[in-house]
Formats: C-alpha cells, structure tokens, sequence
C-alpha cells in the first residue's frame, strides 16, 4: 500500500529554506531593533555641545566629550600594545611553531584567555598594573588591561588569517629560494592582511565598550577636563554610561540614551570600517 | 657530465603515503631526464629531495647519498636556500605568486638581495623571452599574473625559475593542467633549453616521456626499474613491467 504524502521532495525542501530564512531573519530582529530603539530615544540628546562640552551639574547638563576623547585614548593605547603583541604572537603560532607540546599549552591558554570574564581582567590589572607595578590609576594601565583580555581574539584571528592562505604560495616562494621570513613577510602577510585587520578592529571594538576591565585600572567617576598625559585616569564611554544610569539621581534620560547612542556609533563605526576591509579585499583576492 | 648522483636513496613520510626505495640514478648535465611511471612511484619525491622542498614535508626518514655537483645533498648544514636558487621548480597547476607578472619574475632575484630596477627589469624580460611569453605579455607586465591564461601562467612558472639562472630545471607534471597547444610550447621550450640547462621531468604520460625524453628513468612504486637512453628504454625495455607499462598493459 501506497502511503499518503503531505508533500512530495520539491515542496518539502522549499519548506525548509523558507524556515530556516525565517529562523535567520529572528537573529537580526533583537539587532536592528536595539539599534532603532536607542537611535530614536538618544538624537535628541545629540547636538555639537553635547559632543564637545564638559559636562556641567553633575553631569545633568553639558557634554560628555571626555568621556569621548577617554574611550578614543583607551582604544589607541591597547591597539598600542596588542597589535604588535598579538599579530607576532599569530605569526609565531602559525608560521614557526612546531606541532609540540608547548605550542599546545598556548593554544590551550589562549582559548581559556578568551573564556575569562571581563571583570576578572579588571581586578587582574588593577592588581598586577595598578597596585604591583605602582602605574597607578590611568590610562597605561587600563590600556594594558584590555590589552590582555584582547589579546586572544587578535591572536586566533591573526592565526585563522594566515592558514587561510594556501600553502601552495608557501612552496613556491621557498622553491625559488626565499627564506621562511621573506615568504611570510612578502607573500602570506599581505593575503592575510584583511583577515588580520578584521581581527584587530573587532577586538579593538570589544575592548572600546567594556567597562569592567577599566572599572579598576583607569576609568574616572567625573573628570571635566582631558587627561594630561598616561598616568592620568581619564573617563570613559561605557563607564559613563554605568555612572549616569545608576549613580547620579534625576539624571535626564535623555542624556543616557545619547551617551549610549555616542558608544554604540563608535563601536558599530569601527564595525563598519572591518567589513569595508573586509569586502574589498575579497573583491581583489586572487585565490 | 654527472649533474646529480643518486645512490641507494630511501625516503618514507610520516604517514607512510609514496616513498623511494634504494634508488640508484645518475642524472646528466644537459639533457632531459624524465622520470616516468604510475602515479605513487617515488618521482614527485626524487624530484623534490633534489632541491630539499621536501624539507616542508612530513618526513620520517631518509637514508642513502644525493651528490650534486658533487655535494652532498642531504647534509643538514647545507645552505638550502643558495641550492633552490641553483635548482628550479615548476608544478603540475600553475600558481603564479599573488603578485603582478613582472613581480613573479623577478621575485627570486629579488628574494637573493638584488635591488637594482635596471637589472631587475632586464632579468625579468630576458627570462619571460626565454620561457616564448614575452611576446604575449610584454605590455601588461604589471598586470596581476592571475589575469593570463593557465598555459601563459605555466610558461610564467618556467620564466621565474629560469630569471635565477638556475643550472637545473625540475619540472613535475608540468603540462597535466595544460590544453595540447599549451603542452606542445612548454615541451618544444624543453628541447631548446637542454644546451645551457639540465631538465629533469616528470611528464604525465607516458607517450611525453618518449617525446622528449633524451634519458628514462622507471619507477613503480617508489623503486627504480629501469634506466636508459630514450630508444632504448622506449624501444627495447629489458624489464617485462617497463614493457607493459609503456604498451599500456597498466597505468
């Protein structure tokens, strides 16, 4: 006996890509939508004086431009230290390093670097940097903090970019008498530029909206003028954000949902520019 | 004039895949030796321990003497990077460096410390004359090398290999990715190049073999069977497994 069929293969399948479209298009809802929501509720906050003013009343009124210039210094001062660190650490990773046991032992340590809470690096810093080191609250040692708990995404990305590249250059090059460094330098850093830059920018993007690793390290409660040097403590977007939201009473509205706007352009700005990257080196790739 | 003498080489991989063993050849200057047999005898394997890529392999273990020039090839202290420059490459799939043709060119002078642009550009338009290409891409020489054809990129494989001046010519497979007219360039390059080079080929077929062949080398299965000017290998194989092979009994 035949039995009876709902739908046959075609209909079937095309059931399937439209759920599994729709089950895509539930991800990008919570997205878009907490984009809109705090576009919409902090424009009006936003106005040249807002952007380039001190902030004034206790921070009711004014502007939150340094907490702006902070997050822009904390940004170049960890990209300082975990670029450099974290790009050679890849190269080393996938380039140099034997199949052995130690080179095991730093993968492992790199993965669990990423798991760590942020909170945990804060009190790290503020123990090894701050107090151990005597850096003292500032923008060294804040930078440094989040230059650790960055430090994973640049490595593994920078990692990932260089095995993309096919090995078949590697060849190639060293059969025409290159050494291992010209190889990697001449041919397999520029192909995996793009991937190493995305890396690099989303790990900057992190680090420049965290707000526990610099709670302790760096992060000021009000400071109305721009840091004079390193060792200065220097106020903060993301921890501004904390400050107004549940420290200072009958703070506006208005002005939080600005200051997350402000945050959020910053972050999804940076965003914008790894995807650029990233696309327009696909379109000149030549493997 | 003995290019290359091979005695009693073995080689394993680590994951026991194709090997050499107890190879004994001698490799003249100036002729074209080709390497020829069933896929997964040893000859990509001989032809890259002749310029140590197989460094970059997986391994295990390599017993025997390579002399080249009268040098001992498997010494571990050996300048590699001086012997590739002396030994050149080329391999079965075009694959041009990510860069524009004159780069790929040059880039082996380059690599060897030389700076000077005028030399440079010398080198790469005598080398891509050499290899029949200059006439097809002397006026997008800063084009990416991606952008020629798959037998304009090969003979672009040939062209930087030969921009070192190599004294030897290792050529894998060369034409396996190739159409026919593509093929008929690179084995006629072959044939005039023997006066001032030494060639040695692993073509993919047994008929290119005896096209060009000026000595024959067997192999089946990582061993030696039988070694021998062309006619003779071609014509009146001692070995009966040469013999099938040649007649297309296997393969």
């Amino acid at each position: 006996m035949k039995s009876v069929r709902l739908f046959n293969a075609r209909q079937k399948q095309v059931l399937g890509f439209n759920l599994l479209r729709l089950l895509s298009l539930v991800t990008v809802l919570p997205i878009l939508g907490a984009v809109i929501y705090i576009f919409v509720r902090g424009m009006p906050a936003i106005s040249w004086e807002f952007l380039t003013a001190v902030p004034r009343s206790g921070m009711r009124e004014g502007g939150i431009m340094p907490a702006i210039i902070g997050t822009l210094y904390l940004t170049l001062g960890t990209a300082a230290f975990s670029v450099p660190l974290g790009v050679a650490a890849g190269i080393y990773i996938a380039e140099y390093a034997a199949d052995n046991a130690l080179t095991r032992l730093i993968r492992v340590a790199i993965i669990n670097l990423a798991g760590i809470p942020s909170v945990v690096y804060g009190l790290f810093g503020f123990g090894i940097f701050v107090l151990f080191l005597q850096i003292g609250t500032s923008i060294l040692a804040a930078s440094l903090t989040l230059s650790i708990m960055t430090l994973p995404v640049i490595i593994s990305t920078t990692e990932e970019a260089l095995r993309a590249v096919p090995n078949s250059f590697r060849v190639v090059s060293t059969s025409l008498g290159a050494t291992r460094w010209q190889t990697i330098w001449r041919i397999i850093l520029p192909q995996a530029m793009p991937g190493i830059l995305t890396g690099v920018i989303l790990g900057l993007e992190r680090a420049a909206g965290e707000t526990a690793p610099i709670l302790f390290t760096g992060a000021a409660f009000f400071l109305p003028r721009l840091p004079g040097s390193l060792l200065d403590a220097t106020m903060a977007l993301p921890y501004h954000i904390f400050v107004i939201s549940t420290q200072v009473p009958g703070m506006p509205i208005q002005i939080q949902y600005g200051t997350v706007l402000v945050l959020l352009v910053f972050v999804l700005g940076m965003n914008l520019i790894a995807t650029l990257i990233r696309s327009r080196a696909r379109a000149r790739r030549q493997w | 004039m003995d290019k290359f003498v091979i005695e009693n080489l073995s080689l394993t991989y680590s994951d026991g895949a194709e090997s050499l063993r107890g190879v004994n050849l001698t490799i003249r200057a100036n002729a074209v030796t080709v390497l020829f047999g069933p896929a997964g005898g040893g000859k990509s394997t001989l032809l890259r321990t002749l310029n140590r890529l197989n460094d970059l392999a997986d391994v295990a273990e390599v017993s025997g003497k390579v002399l080249f020039n009268d040098i001992d090839l498997l010494n571990p202290r050996l300048d590699v990077i001086a012997l590739r420059r002396k030994v050149g490459i080329v391999f079965s799939r075009p694959v041009p460096l990510p860069l524009t043709i004159r780069q790929n060119v040059s880039y082996g002078l380059e690599m060897a410390g030389e700076r000077n642009k005028a030399r440079l550009n010398a080198a790469v338009e005598q080398a891509l004359r050499l290899a029949a290409l200059w006439d097809e891409v002397y006026d997008r020489l800063d084009a990416p090398a991606t952008a020629i054809s798959g037998g304009q990129q090969q003979r672009l494989c040939l062209a930087r290999v030969l921009a070192l001046e190599p004294e030897v010519i290792l050529l894998d497979e060369p034409t396996s990715a190739l159409d026919p007219i593509s093929t008929a360039k690179i084995e006629a390059l072959l044939m005039a190049l023997t006066d001032q080079y030494t060639i040695v080929v692993a073509p993919h077929n047994v008929q290119q073999a005896a096209r060009i062949a000026d000595f024959g080398a067997f192999f089946l299965q990582g061993e030696l069977v039988e070694f021998g000017v062309r006619d003779k290998i071609f014509l009146t194989p001692q070995d009966k497994r040469t013999q099938d092979y040649i007649e297309g009994r296997f393969g």
